[in-house]
């Protein structure tokens, strides 16, 4: 993909950011439905304290959960060690680790549209369900998956639009490599610290603002065509 | 044979409920908001769980602390009717209707789609969205998609209470078929005596969290110590009857109680059906001697058997009829007849409403 009015930097990270973006969402999504339907249905011990390590990435400095992520992930990390040599998996200053920092940081926005949807759904229905045979696993997948559907598309266009936007967590995790990891943020403010960058500046603002537009516009027509669905 | 022993803590309110019945037929739980009607049938459908007890059903254990047993609802292949319907707004009627079918094996299955769908008459409501049902509508098809299910004991919870009185009518004659034509017992909630006239064989009275009395309808009803009709104005008692012959030149239909007849304006029912007379004590007359000159078409011989000042301002006057019949007069009349128990007198029925057996259940003058 090359847009005839931008730079191939530019529209390098156009494309990246994207790329990264859609793998962060949906990478994240099956979790953020589980924690969600978890916080939202059942109580164990402990949920205040998972409750709240969802919510760190929210309040956190970005820079504090992209070192965190470097501490974890990074090739000498706890984690990061480990997945490259048994797996040979490595995350570091790559397009997966920008995702990785995505999806933490999109993580607890995702999360709460779901669970917030979630608890909308009548718990009678869900008890109707139990006592017409169907185990709780059965219910989830036929009564309340089919109900949050319109709170799974908020939380993954929400999701989505906050990795477009991630900056802090992702150049500290995973620096900021053209082509790699120079994703839309990236890449403007790079621009920014370059003398004749404005012109480009200004295209990739223009760009930003334009896909910002597409995916709000995209959810609210798909979010209200599933509820009319949904609810007759 | 159903056998419920339940302990429950909930808040300030414990419930605390034992009894026992033969599970065939409609067992009825009865009594005032807050009586604890609900919990007992959520534990038994396993959506809540006693602190303490056991729950049989026809020798199957669904519940029991000592012997840790508790089966989740999905297990214990009972049938649930919500209040609120419960339809799932997402699945159209259809789908709706089979959701729980499909989880039971075929060979398994009691009842058939077809048959649930005429027993109901929801033929018409099959490709309808959830959302274009009327309150009536929906409670039929809650009713049928536990039915499919095949259960071994339906469970009921005030499945008219949300409707006004026009679905009432649409839904109760439905309900009322249960019974007869599927042999499947069930356990009915519900604070209307109407109901319980028009469907139940088993009383089970419940008070603050605690079972007051177990028995059939007519003998729990009639017993004036237990405050079945509490202070309700329409007090009165309740004949268990049968249909003994129609009259079509007279247009009365003669309802058989013991050696006595019940004289009714003409409805369709077979010879022998059992029919529940309900009289209101207001809609009661005393007389001294046989009254010829008169409109009422019931006058029954009676003795008095109890005369009790009720509220200071009527008295009610409890009478052997052959059944039992309760007048309620004022303190004047009382005074004017010099009633005393042991006396013999004549009752006149104005009117009676009828229960069970009927088209419905409304009042008929006599």
């Amino acid at each position: 993909m090359s847009l005839p009015f931008l730079t191939p930097l530019e529209s390098d990270a156009l494309r990246l950011s994207l790329w990264v973006s859609s793998w962060a969402v949906l990478g994240s999504l099956p979790l953020g439905i589980l924690t969600a339907w978890l916080l939202a249905r059942w109580r164990f011990p402990g949920k205040v304290v998972v409750d709240g390590i969802i919510h760190l990435p929210l309040v956190l400095p970005p820079v504090v959960t992209g070192y965190l992520l470097l501490v974890v992930l990074g090739r000498k990390g706890l984690l990061g060690e480990w997945l490259y040599q048994g797996l040979g998996i490595s995350v570091a200053f790559n397009w997966k680790g920008a995702a990785v920092a995505a999806a933490v940081m999109s993580f607890p926005l995702m999360v709460r549209a779901v669970r917030l949807s979630i608890e909308a759904v009548d718990p009678g229905l869900e008890a109707a369900a139990r006592t017409l045979g169907a185990g709780p696993v059965r219910v989830f997948f036929t009564i309340t998956l089919p109900l949050v559907l319109p709170g799974i598309f908020t939380g993954l266009i929400l999701a989505f639009a906050r990795s477009l936007g991630e900056f802090g967590a992702t150049i500290t995790f995973v620096s900021n490599i053209p082509g790699e990891t120079q994703t839309l943020p990236l890449a403007l403010y790079t621009l920014t610290q370059v003398p004749d960058g404005e012109a480009g500046a200004m295209r990739l603002c223009a760009v930003a603002i334009l896909v910002a537009m597409i995916a709000l516009i995209a959810s609210e027509v798909t979010a209200k065509r599933v509820e009319k669905r949904l609810r007759g | 044979m159903l056998r419920i022993h339940v302990k429950k803590q909930q808040g300030s309110f414990t419930v605390d409920a034992s009894f026992q019945v033969q599970s065939a037929g409609v067992t009825a739980l009865f009594g005032p908001s807050g009586a604890g009607k609900t919990s007992i049938i959520n534990m038994v459908a396993g959506l809540s769980q006693p602190d303490e007890g056991s729950i049989v059903v026809n020798g199957r254990a669904v519940f029991d602390s000592k012997k840790k047993i508790d089966l989740p609802p999905e297990k214990r292949g009972f049938g649930c009717v919500f209040q609120d319907g419960r339809i799932f707004p997402h699945l159209s009627v259809r789908s709706n209707l089979t959701y729980g079918m499909k989880l039971v094996p075929k060979e398994k299955r009691a009842i058939g789609f077809d048959q649930v769908v005429e027993l109901l008459g929801i033929d018409h409501l099959l490709q309808r969205r959830v959302k274009n049902l009327s309150g009536g509508e929906k409670q039929r098809v809650a009713i049928g998609r536990a039915l499919l299910t095949s259960p071994s004991l339906l469970l009921m919870d005030e499945p008219l209470a949300s409707l006004d009185a026009g679905r009432k009518a649409e839904v109760l004659p439905f309900v009322e078929r249960l019974p007869i034509q599927l042999s499947i017992p069930i356990l009915y909630v519900t604070h209307s005596l109407d109901e319980i006239l028009n469907l139940a064989d088993t009383l089970v009275l419940l008070k603050s969290g605690r079972v007051q009395s177990v028995g059939p309808v007519e003998s729990i009803v009639n017993q004036r110590d237990l405050p079945v009709f509490g202070d309700r104005d329409d007090t009165g008692s309740v004949l268990a009857t049968f249909v003994d012959h129609h009259d079509n030149d007279e247009g009365l239909t003669y309802l058989r109680m013991g050696s006595q007849f019940i004289k009714v304006p003409l409805f369709a029912a077979d010879i022998g059906v059992p029919v529940r007379v309900r009289i209101n004590s207001r809609n009661v007359v005393l007389a001294l001697s046989r009254p010829s000159d008169t409109s009422v078409q019931n006058i029954l011989p009676a003795v008095v058997e109890h005369v009790n000042e009720c509220d200071g301002v009527f008295i009610d006057v409890r009478l052997d009829a052959g059944g039992p019949v309760t007048a309620r007069i004022t303190k004047k009349a009382r005074s004017d007849l010099q009633l005393m128990p042991g006396q013999q007198v004549f009752v006149m029925i104005k009117s009676v409403a009828i229960s069970r057996g009927s088209a419905n259940g409304q009042d008929r003058s006599i």
